[in-house]
């Protein structure tokens, strides 16, 4: 019974976000595009199947809550000190740098959400990994003290991630 | 009551015009162009944020219907906007720096960008 499930539906979680972005899509809640979603949501992810041959299981699901908090928090202030930067820092004083970054995820779908939220969070952006992605390039918009960007994202982002991915 | 409503909409309003502005201002005041990357990261987050969020409490306060297709955007936003500062960001790299100018890459000695360059065959990557 559980293989048969699993025959069917291979990524249940891909397929319960699929319903949910289909439903909020036709933006009001009915049977109709419930059922369509969850269509939607048996036969995307088994077409993509083999594209994902061997993908990391989420274990710490309040981890993840944990972590899209902290990450919106982060996105708030970060406007706004990028805001003060940008308007009231002349544009000589500013110390753009580049940080590397050490990195211990392994798992790649670990290191994308890293620079995904690297980019999002104003000031940084992250730009390249190094050629077998041990290292992670991140540009900052203003940044005196390089070792205190990369201590933070690793303590902020980087620890959270081991825990939820790895 | 729909007074102190109006007044919460246009505050998300005025807050995400003020966040708007500033990333296009960031745009013409930056000089070099890996920092003028910057301004539109700003733009996109709480810029949008601020209208996204105006209009679910316009949606559901004044016209009394739930309206959350406006999470969508910020989902779509959040997965295509780091795709397109690396590719710029990569750009960059490619074409105005040189791996002296970059910091050290660990163990790994260089940046993908530049190990594409000289190296002919791209190592396989190693799994772990």
């Amino acid at each position: 019974m559980m293989r048969l499930l699993h025959r069917i539906f291979p990524h249940p979680h891909l397929t319960f976000l699929l319903t949910v972005v289909w439903i909020l899509l036709a933006n009001k809640p009915s049977l109709n595009s419930l059922v369509f979603g969850l269509i939607l949501g048996i036969i995307i992810p088994f077409i993509t199947q083999p594209y994902w041959p061997d993908r990391p299981k989420l274990r710490n699901w309040p981890k993840v809550v944990e972590y899209m908090l902290v990450v919106l928090l982060d996105i708030v202030i970060a406007n706004i000190t990028v805001a003060r930067i940008i308007l009231f820092k002349r544009d000589a004083d500013r110390q753009p740098n580049w940080v590397s970054i050490p990195l211990e995820l392994r798992t790649p779908e670990a290191i994308t959400v890293l620079a995904g939220t690297i980019t999002m969070t104003p000031g940084t952006v992250s730009c390249d990994l190094s050629a077998q992605g041990h290292c992670l390039l991140v540009h900052c918009l203003d940044a005196p003290n390089v070792d205190e960007v990369r201590d933070q994202i690793k303590q902020r982002y980087e620890r959270r991630l081991k825990e939820i991915f790895e | 009551m729909t007074f102190l409503i109006e007044l919460v909409i246009s505050f998300f309003l005025i807050v995400s015009g003020i966040f708007g502005f500033v990333g296009s201002f960031g745009m013409i005041k930056l000089k070099d162009p890996m920092s003028r990357l910057h301004a539109p990261t700003k733009a996109t987050t709480l810029g949008v944020g601020g209208v996204l969020l105006a209009s679910i409490c316009h949606s559901v306060l004044l016209e009394g219907m739930l309206s959350l297709h406006e999470l969508l955007i910020t989902l779509f936003l959040f997965l295509t906007a780091p795709i397109t500062a690396l590719f710029i960001a990569k750009w960059h790299i490619h074409r105005h720096e040189k791996p002296s100018d970059l910091p050290d890459a660990g163990e790994d000695e260089l940046w993908a960008t530049h190990a594409v360059e000289q190296v002919e065959d791209v190592p396989a990557h190693t799994k772990t």
